[in-house]
């Protein structure tokens, strides 16, 4: 019975519609059970988080080609002081053409293109895309002169020394996308976040040592083939890492698109490695070749890692569960 | 599309600028300045969000308007800037919305502004292929020399030599989305020129509402307002899908929930409304009198009456004649002729008193389907005689013995029989019913068109009617019957009809035959007691309001400038009579028969036949382009060069574009102004209406002809205004209001007079505009007044909120209980007061007894509060008034699957049905090929979409979240038909065949019926084939067969056939249903019998 | 540099008033939505509402089959979307006389719409300060900044914004910035028939819906709880929150959504790292290697 009243004075007991009872005890007694036997884990198998509006060329390749770009600089610095002349020259080039395709990339990917000036407006240490940005302000200046200055054979000491400016910050913008992609609700991507960074530094390392195997003669390649190595190794290493740490998640990682071009990536990887160690020194052919399959192994990584992330973001599962394990590990 | 409206700037667009900082207010040095350090905040606002404002807040004026969408009659602001509407919001003000919208009043900005709307005017010549512009002029005078030359063709001075004086190959429909102002010059115009075939919306929607309720209460108009739910301890929603329907007044179920009421929906389907409710009943479609029946029973039989209201203010003391005979085992009432069929009522009547409904008795000698209250008439009796009463109750021939007969084999055994409602659950409705009325509490039912469209529609709320007599609910806070109506102005559409059978206030429309002078027709259609006995007045009034200086006592007020009724001419039967090619000429306000009304095909085939046809509406409407790209063009069975159909499209002004009044569901007339001039050739139906009246009467001006004078005579001038010489809606509402022959405007129907010295377009609206002031316009807030808001706008009748409130105080004049207080007798002041403006006479004690000679409302007893009905008192019997019995029965519907288990007669035998080759009915169920359409379909509305879809389909907004014609299935049958999930189904009847995308849902379900498993299948009835939203159309499905008293049709429940795929295209789609009827075996007389 | 954008970003799941953080000296009370989805009668008031305010474009018919929802989810064209959920369960009623495997039934409907966290990773993460915080706490992308990057649609936990393609920028709900401004609420408050979406100020609306969840707990309503209301969870508390009576991925939301650059200033720390190792690696690299 309703507690309304209409009184001669009027009105009494009134309550706001949004007080009103649901489902109310005159409802058979059937109060308390709780709701059962419905879908639970989704709505509709519709994602939960929007995925990435990235194209896949543009952001992979912008990706890769940073990383590309940050080793070889280190390489070209490193041949300029250590004398090894068509290292350093080809690897600058290789650095600049990189990094040159990495910003067209970047640009070409939003939706305002115009707009690319407002990544000036602010200097945001939450937002690695901003981070990333003033790095490569800072960069691709450097990275060019030195080439420019190279080629044309104008101030050379300047371009000598821009050209160790840029080594110096090849590392940053080899690694710094790492925490780029780790900084979103991507499960594939945040949950790696710990592993992401050694990934993407060694899968650097190992793409600009591998072109440094392809572009330089044998006589100038031996730091090319240790950094090759080294950076093989921690490519791989971060991988298995991440892999375990993910968890159900990783099953993203090993199936559709993502798995193969990642079994095709730690391939390509670890026999550009072994072929580094074999003949890199020996054979200018097998050389070239392993140092091939090492930039090869480093583009398709960053290509797997970006399909990776996309099927994590699609499927509500990868979303749902472990943030379900986590809650019911706190109950 | 269509998105981007009223050309104001909203967040999105205001921010389209570039923001280029200049180097001092750089975000970073803003950063490194102030204390957002990380640049998350204040150091990053562009200038765009600096200088932002909101339009509404920037407008030039904001205009007072009302929702064009449903009869919730949601108050809107509108807001104007530079002579664009570029907002439109809920009013806060308002107490009956408080400000909220639903989807489609949010909608109705792009609806005005929006790019749907057809800005010129289109013509199609006869056999012409495509559309053609002309301008407004030219279109204006075809049109007048049309209707001048189809009436005088068409013209009938006599039907077997009794004179009719009218045009019957000219007919009109639509009216429920205009305004009052509208309908009245519509009317009075039409009227004038001898056309009687008037129809709109209201017939196929709630017409059996007015029967229903007039007849049992004396007025047929909701007795309540949905803010009054409040106050109930239950509310029944049954034939009700409120919370899709009319979202906005169902904050008022919440409301009472908040107060701990509980809520039960009734209904075939699961909807948003069952979602909500604390109890949800699923009834096999068409049940709904055998559910009612039972609880009529239970409440008799357990005795748990409100006796002392049942007493005192219901007919259940009174003695009826010997002759009559109840239903019986038969279910066939006393007095019935199998060859016409119907009944001749006069065996029902009152012992010793002669209850005659308003225009019965003539029209019962011509035509025995359309009694009483006619359809959208009013119910009054015509008491000559005194009734004879038993107190005790115990007289067998007293109206409760008969009641307690009549339903005394409506059990819980049967009620689950019939409906499918198991008996632990009707028990439990029963008892809640019992517990939530009587003295202390009170029970509200709330209805919509799920009980009025039904071969029986009448009595089903009739049924309700009973219920609420028996238990005391009738003109009690948080009582009543509450009709829930579907268009702004479709109440004010029934009170200012444009409707055949009635004159406004619900006069009823002179029959031919006997009726020769005002005086016979008074004599004959009058009582003599109650508000009905003033019925001269009200007449005279209206003909002076018409004829202005021509109505004198010499001309006799010029009542024989009337045409005559010879019977039924609703919309259905205009169909027939396009078909038969008796009307040539049609005109359609805003009303889209082609998708709403029953029965699609016949409507295009009516539409085919006509010589020419106007339509006035926003978009092209299925109704207007059926000649080019209808279905039976798709299907080759008509070729468009063959019809010689001349068709005028002219583009209507919307409610943003117009002064003028809707009356909402709870007859509140709520003014909306206009807030800026329609564009281009957009007019609206004033304008139409009121020059084309000038362009007929200029071509008739020098016509000594006599069927010429009643245009001539008529008055027709209004003062215009605006940029297109609009008329003024506040002079057609002033002439509606009245005024006594100083001029001066009458503020009560009290006021009027049976000798001419007051004139008055419509009695029950008398006093809108009293004392020259617009009440419906007035707008002061609900927080500044008492919950019954009389000052909000004004109600009919004398601005009662309530009707029939005199019986929310006992016999003495007391409250029947202090927390139910609404009226109450005040000793000291000698008069009624209250929260509500008493439904009697003010300043009648209660202790009034009348002396033998009184007539009119002096005849009524100072306890007699249903002032309208001719004996004071609700009907729980029904001595006239309602073609089908005095008492409800149920009845199978015209299509069903199930042999009806109560009474031998399986369906209404007075219904109205049609013999036509493109209208097939479906076997009786025990027949052979009774199981070629095993299933039972129900058809509603979906809260995304509006009727027919004119004003939805068009809507980008709401075409987009209702983007398709669905049916919705149970998991049971989806599996015993193969339908799948998502897929395509084509659903089949002996009239057509449509698809749909199927929606398996555990919201269907199946129910076993006297035996068998019923599957119910629903389908919103929204799509047609044009708009942006399209689909195929329910009502292709749909029959023309009609409840006798008030002519609507029956498409709530019909059975069907349904198959897994989609139709097929072109001529097969014929050849499918072809085939169907042959496999049922379908003649022209199938289901044809009474 | 890691390092110090660490110092800095410590400030970055502070508590407090999350206005006061991002620099308005003196500013309005935090507003808020507070839908109670147990009212809700998916009437979609709101999505029409929200659309004729913001002009956000109609996005095509797509009947999808879901009970009554066609509009799918969140996006760039709906700001706010209504979700139906059809379940066979206990707590409702639905008996007829045929016996079917369950005779229980309810339907669930919820508005759901941008929940303008205390600790927003879009607002984080944005390169360019397009989406920045407004004086009243909510969360706003300014069009008239945004390039477009996309960075903040993977960044949002509960897939709040998207890109409009045609278009090239982010859009989502505003909370109705320009109305608040000028001291109006929100166009699919204002509308909503039954009060399902309440607006106010977050602190009163949070002490209101905990009364609410008390009262349907009373009426035996055990399933109602409280989503996004608390301070404490991963995102620092809604400003958009919701009583839903179902866990939350039934209604599309994730059940314990964290900031993702909750773990910012880690990546940072590792990107230092392996910034430095490569470095290192490299500088063996060639000292092993010696001179030619």
């Amino acid at each position: 019975m309703s507690d309304a009243q209409v009184t001669r004075e009027g009105l009494e007991n009134v309550r706001p519609g949004r007080e009103a009872r649901i489902w109310s005890a005159s409802n058979g007694g059937r109060r308390g059970e709780g709701p059962v036997d419905h879908p639970r884990s989704s709505y509709y198998g519709n994602s939960i988080i929007n995925p990435p509006v990235w194209e896949e060329l543009d952001i992979a390749g912008y990706l890769f080609l940073g990383g590309l770009a940050g080793a070889s600089s280190i390489l070209a610095a490193g041949g300029d002081l250590t004398r090894r002349p068509t290292l350093a020259r080809r690897s600058r080039l290789c650095a600049s053409a990189a990094i040159a395709g990495s910003l067209t990339a970047l640009i070409h990917d939003l939706g305002r293109p115009a707009r690319f000036i407002n990544m000036m407006r602010v200097v945001k240490p939450t937002s690695p895309m901003s981070i990333g940005t003033w790095i490569l302000a800072a960069y691709s200046p450097l990275n060019f002169a030195t080439s420019a200055s190279d080629l044309t054979g104008i101030a050379r000491p300047v371009g000598r020394a821009a050209g160790l400016g840029a080594a110096a910050l090849g590392p940053a913008v080899a690694s710094y996308t790492a925490a780029l992609i780790a900084n979103t609700a991507v499960p594939a991507w945040h949950g790696a976040h710990r592993e992401m960074p050694f990934l993407f530094a060694g899968s650097a390392a190992s793409a600009g040592a591998g072109f440094g195997l392809l572009a330089a003669p044998l006589a100038e390649n031996a730091p090319a083939q240790r950094m090759a190595m080294a950076g093989a190794v921690a490519e791989l290493a971060a991988e298995q890492l991440m892999e375990r740490r993910l968890g159900m998640v990783a099953e993203s990682m090993r199936t559709g698109t993502a798995g193969k071009r990642l079994k095709a990536a730690k391939a390509l990887t670890a026999l550009g490695a072994v072929g580094a160690a074999t003949l890199g020194r020996r054979n200018r052919v097998g050389a070239a070749l392993s140092g091939a399959a090492l930039v090869a192994g480093s583009a398709v990584t960053r290509f797997g890692i970006f399909a990776a992330g996309m099927a994590s973001a699609t499927d509500p599962k990868y979303t749902v569960e472990p943030q379900r394990a986590r809650l019911d590990a706190t109950r | 599309m269509g998105a981007a409206t009223g050309g104001q700037r909203a967040l999105t667009d205001r921010l389209t600028g570039f923001d280029l900082p200049t180097p001092r207010d750089w975000p970073v040095l803003r950063q490194l300045r102030g204390r957002d350090k990380l640049g998350r905040g204040a150091a990053v606002k562009s200038r765009g969000s600096e200088t932002l404002t909101a339009r509404t807040h920037t407008a030039d004026r904001v205009v007072k308007s009302v929702c064009p969408y449903c009869a919730v009659g949601c108050a809107q602001n509108v807001f104007v800037t530079d002579d664009a509407v570029v907002q439109i919001e809920g009013d806060p003000d308002a107490p009956h919305s408080r400000g909220r919208l639903c989807p489609k009043g949010s909608a109705s900005l792009q609806l005005t502004t929006g790019s749907s709307r057809e800005q010129h005017v289109l013509y199609r010549r006869p056999h012409g292929t495509d559309w053609e512009r002309l301008d407004l002029d030219t279109a204006m005078n075809m049109i007048a020399d049309r209707i001048v030359s189809t009436r005088r063709d068409g013209w009938e001075w006599e039907n077997d030599e009794v004179r009719t004086r009218r045009c019957m190959s000219i007919a009109a429909l639509g009216g429920a989305t205009l305004d009052n102002e509208e309908n009245y010059l519509i009317k009075k115009l039409l009227t004038a020129l001898g056309i009687i075939q008037i129809e709109n919306q209201a017939r196929v929607c709630h017409s059996s509402t007015v029967v229903g309720l007039g007849t049992s209460f004396g007025r047929g108009a909701s007795s309540t307002l949905p803010g009054d739910l409040q106050n109930s301890d239950l509310i029944v929603l049954e034939g009700s899908n409120m919370a899709e329907a009319h979202p906005v007044a169902f904050q008022w179920v919440l409301e009472a929930k908040a107060r701990g009421a509980t809520v039960i929906h009734v209904d075939p389907h699961y909807s948003r409304t069952s979602a909500l409710a604390d109890m949800f009943v699923p009834i096999r479609a068409g049940t709904d009198i055998a559910f009612l029946g039972g609880i009529i029973n239970h409440v008799i039989t357990t005795e748990s009456d409100f006796r002392e209201y049942v007493l005192h203010y219901t007919n259940a003391p009174t003695i009826i004649r010997e002759e009559f005979a109840d239903a019986g085992a038969d279910g066939i009432f006393s007095g019935f002729d199998p060859d016409k069929p119907g009944y001749d009522p006069t065996s029902w009547q009152y012992q010793d008193a002669f209850m005659a409904a308003a225009s019965g008795q003539r029209d019962q000698e011509g035509n025995l389907t359309a009694q009483g209250p006619s359809g959208e008439g009013q119910s009054s009796g015509d008491a000559r005689g005194k009734p004879e009463l038993d107190l005790t109750l115990q007289h067998p021939r007293c109206v409760w013995q008969i009641l307690k007969r009549h339903y005394a084999g409506y059990t819980p055994e049967m009620v689950e029989r019939v409906c499918g409602i198991p008996q632990n659950v009707f028990k439990k409705v029963c008892r809640l019913f019992v517990a939530n009325s009587g003295r202390e509490r009170t029970t509200a039912f709330v209805h919509g068109v799920g009980w009025t469209q039904h071969t029986i529609g009448s009595q089903y709320i009739r049924a309700a009617s009973i219920l609420q007599l028996l238990l005391g609910n009738m003109g009690r806070p948080g009582g009543g019957v509450m009709a829930m109506r579907g268009h702004a102005s479709i109440q004010g559409s029934s009170d200012i009809p444009t409707l055949f059978d009635t004159l406004p206030g619900y006069i009823p429309m002179p029959h031919a035959h006997t009726h020769h002078d005002l005086d016979e027709f008074i004599a004959g259609d009058a009582p003599d007691k109650g508000f009905w006995g003033n019925m001269r007045s009200y007449m005279v009034s209206l003909l002076k309001a018409w004829w202005g200086e021509a109505a004198t006592a010499e001309s006799d007020y010029c009542f024989d400038y009337l045409p005559r009724l010879t019977g039924s001419h609703s919309t259905y039967d205009t169909v027939m009579e396009q078909i038969k090619g008796t009307v040539k000429g049609y005109i359609l306000y805003g009303q889209n028969p082609a998708v709403g009304s029953a029965n699609a095909k016949m409507q295009r085939l009516g539409m085919s036949k006509l010589d020419w046809l106007v339509v006035r509406d926003f978009s092209l409407i299925e109704s207007a382009t059926w000649w080019k790209d209808g279905p039976e063009i798709e299907s080759g069975e008509w070729r468009t060069e063959d019809l010689a159909t001349e068709v005028f499209f002219l583009p209507a002004a919307s409610h943003t574009e117009k002064d003028g009044t809707f009356t909402n569901t709870q007859r509140m007339v709520q003014w909306h102004h206009k807030a800026v001039e329609p564009r281009d050739e957009q007019r609206s139906d004033l304008w139409f209406t009121y020059h084309l009246g000038h362009l007929i009467r200029r071509r008739l001006a020098d016509s000594a002809d006599d069927m010429d004078r009643p245009v001539l005579d008529l008055t027709w001038d209004y003062p215009t205004e605006g940029r297109w010489d609009d008329p003024s809606a506040e002079a057609v509402l002033a002439e509606i209001s009245g005024w006594d022959a100083g001029g001066e405007l009458l503020s009560a129907y009290t006021q009027l007079k049976d000798d001419g010295s007051t004139s008055c377009g419509c009695w029950i609206y008398c006093g809108a505009y009293a004392d020259g002031v617009n009440q419906t316009a007035r707008r002061k807030p609900a927080r500044e007044q008492n919950w019954t808001c009389s000052d909000w706008a004004w109600a009919w009748p004398a601005n009662r909120r309530i009707l029939y409130n005199r019986a929310s105080a006992d016999p003495q004049g007391r409250p029947w209980s202090e927390r139910k207080a609404l009226v109450w007798w005040d000793a000291e002041q000698g008069r009624w007061t209250g929260h509500d403006v008493p439904d009697f006479q003010a300043d009648k004690p209660p202790s009034y007894a009348p002396p033998d000679d009184a007539v009119g409302p002096d005849a009524l007893a100072g306890d007699d509060p249903f002032i309208m009905q001719a004996d004071g008192r609700g009907w729980l019997y029904a001595p006239a008034g309602v073609g089908d019995g005095p008492l409800p029965t149920h009845y199978e519907p015209q299509d069903s699957p199930v042999r009806n288990p109560l009474h031998r007669q399986q369906r209404n035998p007075a219904r109205q049905v049609y013999q036509h080759p493109d209208n097939r009915y479906h076997p009786d169920p025990d027949e052979p090929g009774a199981d070629v359409f095993p299933f039972v379909a129900t058809t509603y509305r979906l809260t995304e979409h509006f009727t027919a879809g004119g004003m939805s389909r068009w809507t980008p907004y709401l075409a987009e979240l209702q983007p398709e014609f669905f049916c919705e299935v149970s998991p049971e049958l989806a599996a015993e038909r193969g339908l799948e999930h998502g897929g395509w189904a084509t659903i089949v009847s002996a009239r057509g065949a449509v698809e749909a995308r199927v929606m398996v849902t555990d919201r269907m379900t199946p129910l076993v019926s006297d035996g068998r498993v019923v599957h119910q299948i629903g389908m919103p009835y929204h799509w047609g084939r044009n708009g942006y939203a399209r689909g195929d159309s329910m009502n292709e499905l749909s029959s023309m067969s009609l409840d006798p008293s008030s002519h609507i049709q029956e498409v709530k429940a019909l059975t069907i056939d349904i198959q897994p795929g989609r139709r097929p295209r072109g001529k097969a789609r014929d050849e499918l249903v072809k085939r169907y009827q042959e496999r049922a075996g379908i003649t022209a007389e199938t289901g044809m019998a009474p | 540099m890691g390092g110090s954008g660490d110092g800095l970003l410590n400030v970055l799941l502070a508590g407090g008033d999350p206005a006061t953080e991002s620099g308005y000296d003196d500013h309005p009370p935090r507003m808020g939505f507070f839908t109670d989805t147990s009212i809700c009668i998916g009437c979609k008031a709101c999505e029409v509402a929200c659309k004729e305010w913001n002009h956000v474009p109609e996005d095509g018919l797509n009947w999808t089959g879901w009970s009554h929802d066609n509009t799918q989810g969140l996006g760039a064209d709906t700001w706010r979307h209504v979700a139906f959920i059809e379940q066979r369960s206990p707590v409702g009623e639905h008996q007829s006389n045929f016996q079917r495997d369950a005779d229980s039934f309810r339907w669930l409907m919820s508005s759901d719409v941008c929940k303008h966290c205390t600790h927003a990773a879009c607002l984080d993460v944005c390169p360019t300060g397009a989406i920045f915080r407004t004086e009243f706490g909510t969360v706003v992308v300014q069009a008239d900044v945004c390039n477009g990057c996309g960075y903040c649609v993977p960044a949002c936990p509960y897939g709040v914004l998207d890109k409009r393609e045609d278009d090239g920028r982010i859009f989502k709900c505003t909370l109705c910035y320009d109305r608040l401004e000028v001291g109006q609420e929100p166009a699919c408050a204002k509308a909503c028939p039954t009060d399902s979406i309440q607006f106010g100020e977050l602190d009163e609306l949070r002490a209101r819906a905990a009364g609410r969840v008390e009262q349907l707990h009373e009426a035996g309503v055990v399933e109602a709880r409280l989503y996004g209301h608390d301070p404490e969870d991963g995102v620092g508390g809604d400003g958009a929150f919701f009583l839903l009576l179902d866990e939350p991925e039934v209604y599309g939301l994730p059940p314990d959504p964290v900031v993702t650059t909750r773990d910012l200033p880690a990546m940072w720390k590792r990107v230092g790292i392996a910034a430095g190792a490569m470095l290192a690696g490299a500088v063996v690299s060639f000292v092993g290697a010696g001179r030619e």
